[in-house]
């Protein structure tokens, strides 16, 4: 599958509150990281969730760091992986 | 209930501890159904469904009974077992422990 992102790409995470189930954290949403490596391709969770496997989506692992999810931080230097879907990150603006 | 990062936290309980063997069963009742191609509980209709008990039930329940109440949620929505068929089988086996 194409990914949109390659490593080192500067994305923002979605500001959306869809219905269903969800797999990206509330803490993350509307923030900007950088694409850390492409994990691979998978079938969707957030289908496989409703027994629906049938919408592949390129994994991505996002690299943050610790002031841009919390305002502040102890170690502002710390950063946070969260592993997050394509279809849930927009290019940085 | 499950998406906790940022709120304020508790003090997690390390102690090992062994699991009881109704646990276990929930453990391989889950690999089961989601080893059978194609899965009859996915893993992640599990953690969907474990998301769906609601606050205050899921507080009260322990880590497996979360599980066998989600798997439990699964079947019948997916219509594997009925409602009727789990409550007679619920009756059958209270009358059997009672004897």
């Amino acid at each position: 599958m194409n990914a949109r992102f390659a490593a080192g790409d500067r994305v923002r995470v979605r500001e959306w509150y869809p219905p269903g189930h969800v797999r990206t954290p509330y803490y993350v949403r509307g923030k900007r990281g950088q694409i850390e490596r492409i994990c691979g391709t998978f079938n969707n969770p957030e289908h496989l969730a409703y027994n629906r496997p049938d919408d592949p989506r390129v994994l991505y692992r996002v690299r943050f760091t610790q002031t841009e999810v919390w305002g502040r931080a102890e170690h502002p230097s710390d950063t946070i992986d969260i592993e997050i879907y394509e279809h849930w990150l927009e290019p940085e603006t | 209930m499950h998406d906790l990062g940022g709120l304020p936290g508790s003090t997690i309980d390390r102690t090992e501890h062994q699991n009881d063997f109704w646990e276990q069963r929930v453990d391989a009742l889950m690999r089961a159904l989601g080893t059978l191609d194609p899965p009859l509980v996915r893993t992640d209709e599990l953690r969907r469904a474990i998301e769906g008990i609601g606050a205050e039930a899921y507080d009260s329940m322990s880590y497996y009974e979360r599980w066998i109440s989600a798997i439990t949620e699964v079947l019948l929505e997916r219509g594997v077992i009925s409602v009727n068929e789990l409550s007679a089988k619920i009756a059958e086996i209270e009358e059997r422990e009672a004897d």
